[in-house]
């Protein structure tokens, strides 16, 4: 190649970087999202009061707009939830999972809006992660969360990163309607919802969180002061009234990155008027990749959960054993398989959750969920789902 | 899915890869020079060359798009962006954001590449916010179901390589050094690579790659190379042949930009979060 042509070239480019600049520093604009539809097949007649259905229809749909400006240093995200249930009328909801200011600065950010945080490390329980309440009508799994309002400054430094969060405003649990499956015997109604804040659902939150990496370590260690997103359930005549408390909570988590095995450990200390207790979780992943040189990878999952709350009945992870294995086609529809099982070291009940998913298309993705629950002992919170074996399929359309 | 670099052909050890050119220019009369020594010494001086040229770039943003078909002629495309930022005495940072398939969309990937310990990776997750670090041990698998293995897409190193310089080859109507390489990593999917380097510009053409079993696994063809900031050379489309499965990938770069101001704050795990 020629140097005339070589300086052409060159300044084609410089020009083409220019160009982009102010285009780029231009607002931009774009939606995506995604719709799906859910069946779930119940293997055996309900058995408590109100439930009248062994199969369930749903329908849900997620969008996300987003538009940044600013040569990208701002943005919002506006991210806005349906569900439309067949049988369950609590499971049928809208929330606002995102509607968040993002702004970025050289080593800083700062977060304003309703968002969603997520804190932690370990698979089969989430201890530390406190800043969202859980959307309890999605799953049985507790991973679905409602929007929470927040204000968020995050500083980057050579030491971590912190984030500072001041939270106004609060979010109910959502709980399983009177004609819904997968509940306890007692309907929680939610109109009943106390608090003990005399400020209410409007008590200011706080949080603080240090995250670092330090190697093959990364660390975080967590303060939250608010109202507790997990709720007493106190009994009102036929029904279970929620009772949001004000608590403080201390959490650490850890994992270290140890070749093919990833060490997961997280404990929390939360302390309110009616419990001050400790929980731990903890355990391993390790990774067999490219099993007999195929491109297929399998994971292995163990965990244990600890809580010092042991029998009273709150905590369903007082002593419990969690086994996991995830087997990865690495195919181009992604196709991948999960089976866990948690078993209760105490009482013998257990569960088991085994998932299969695959992309069909560009576009479209399809799952296969079954769950099966086992408990003979009615101190577990497991012995009110024993007849509630599911079998799950979802097709889900993103745009 | 599994994820990894994706980023090519980019210096990471300006230092070390300077004690190499004072070696080079210790040697003057390169191509006569030559014939007196060994096919390893040959094999690594070219290879020390081809990695001088690419230093100093300082840091880059892109788009790729790969294209996966299989031997029937089906076709799935990924979309995505990469942002590397050049270290100076460490392997380089990168931040890979997935676009297409959608249901993967806003899953993000950073990588802190080093040349002799394992890379530091975290993936960011979009529907649970959440960052995970995850095990960078993982060099010999798909990256995102395509042929391309992980250390495919790793920018390229003197120390990842022992070398033997084989013959000088036309190919295509370019000449061309034939050099064959053998991965220092016990974890590399691959016994050697043979690579063609054009002898202008030291820029890969051709690479053939043999598995663990020493059969000829897939070949891989960089075409449409593109010069940027006067120096550094970019191929806009590279397209891996599976011999033994009859699938093919193609990857199409496009907006290459070079020195764009990225700096260390794009390459935290704040940014993971929010590189949508």
């Amino acid at each position: 190649m020629s140097t005339r042509k070589l300086n052409t070239l060159t300044l084609a480019c410089l020009g083409g970087a220019t160009m982009a600049t102010p285009a780029a520093a231009q607002s931009e604009f774009e939606v995506s999202g995604r719709v799906g539809y859910e069946s779930r097949i119940f293997v055996n007649d309900a058995i408590h009061p109100g439930q009248n259905n062994d199969s369930n229809n749903s329908i849900f749909i997620e969008p996300e707009f987003y538009w940044n400006w600013n040569n990208g240093d701002d943005g919002v995200i506006f991210k806005p939830y349906l569900r439309m249930d067949e049988h369950d009328s609590q499971r049928s909801h809208g929330d606002i999972r995102e509607l968040l200011w993002v702004h970025v600065a050289e080593d800083w950010e700062l977060k304003a809006g309703i968002g969603k945080v997520f804190w932690g490390v370990t698979e089969f329980q989430h201890l530390t992660d406190v800043i969202n309440q859980t959307d309890a009508v999605e799953d049985v799994d507790g991973e679905d969360k409602l929007g929470q309002q927040m204000i968020n400054l995050s500083l980057v430094r050579d030491w971590g990163i912190l984030d500072l969060f001041l939270l106004p405003g609060f979010q109910e649990r959502t709980f399983t309607g009177n004609h819904g499956r997968l509940r306890g015997p007692k309907v929680v109604d939610t109109n009943l919802a106390r608090y003990e804040s005399s400020a209410g659902e409007n008590h200011l939150d706080a949080a603080i969180r240090w995250s670092h990496t330090l190697g093959d370590y990364d660390f975080g260690v967590s303060w939250f002061h608010g109202t507790n997103r997990d709720p007493v359930l106190v009994q009102q005549a036929a029904v279970l009234a929620p009772l949001y408390e004000q608590m403080d909570q201390f959490g650490i988590d850890l994992q270290a990155t140890k070749g093919d095995w990833l060490w997961k450990f997280e404990s929390i200390y939360r302390d309110s008027n009616s419990d001050s207790f400790v929980a731990l979780q903890g355990g391993f992943e390790y990774t067999y990749v490219g099993i007999k040189d195929t491109a297929m990878d399998i994971g292995l999952l163990l965990e244990y959960g600890w809580d010092s709350r042991g029998d009273d009945g709150s905590s369903g992870t007082q002593d419990d054993l969690f086994l996991g294995t995830r087997l990865t086609l690495n195919d181009i529809q992604s196709t991948e398989f999960l089976a866990g099982i948690g078993q209760d070291l105490d009482h013998g009940g257990y569960s088991v959750l085994v998932e299969a998913s695959r992309r069909m298309g560009e576009s479209w993705k399809l799952s296969l969920d079954a769950r099966l629950y086992d408990s003979d002992n009615s101190v577990e919170p497991l012995y009110a789902l024993r007849k509630d074996d599911t079998v799950q399929i979802t097709l889900e359309r993103y745009f | 899915m599994r994820f990894n670099n994706a980023s090519q052909n980019h210096s990471k050890h300006p230092l070390r890869t300077l004690a190499a050119i004072t070696m080079l220019l210790a040697t003057p009369l390169l191509s006569q020079h030559s014939l007196a020594i060994s096919p390893e010494d040959r094999g690594l001086e070219i290879s020390i060359e081809a990695k001088t040229r690419d230093i100093g770039w300082g840091d880059m943003a892109t788009e790729m798009t790969m294209t996966l078909s299989n031997k029937e002629g089906q076709k799935s495309v990924r979309e995505i962006r990469l942002k590397s930022l050049e270290q100076n005495k460490d392997g380089d940072k990168s931040l890979t954001v997935f676009d297409k398939p959608r249901d993967v969309k806003g899953t993000a990937f950073l990588s802190f590449s080093h040349i002799q310990d394992a890379d530091d990776q975290w993936l960011f997750l979009p529907a649970l916010k959440r960052v995970k670090r995850i095990s960078s041990k993982n060099k010999s698998g798909p990256f995102m179901g395509s042929e391309f293995a992980f250390e495919d897409l790793t920018s390229f190193e003197v120390e990842k390589y022992h070398y033997k310089y084989l013959r000088d080859e036309t190919l295509d109507g370019v000449d061309c050094f034939v050099v064959e390489q053998y991965p220092t990593d016990k974890n590399s999917g691959y016994t050697r690579r043979i690579v063609w380097l054009d002898k202008e510009h030291y820029r890969a053409q051709k690479l053939d790659f043999y598995d663990r079993k020493n059969s000829l696994l897939k070949t891989l063809r960089f075409e449409e190379y593109n010069q940027y900031l006067g120096k550094y050379w970019r191929a806009h489309r590279s397209t891996m042949n599976n011999h033994q499965t009859g699938k093919t990938t193609v990857l199409d770069y496009s907006g290459y930009q070079f020195k764009v101001g990225l700096s260390e704050r794009d390459f935290n795990k704040n940014s993971l979060k929010r590189a949508r």
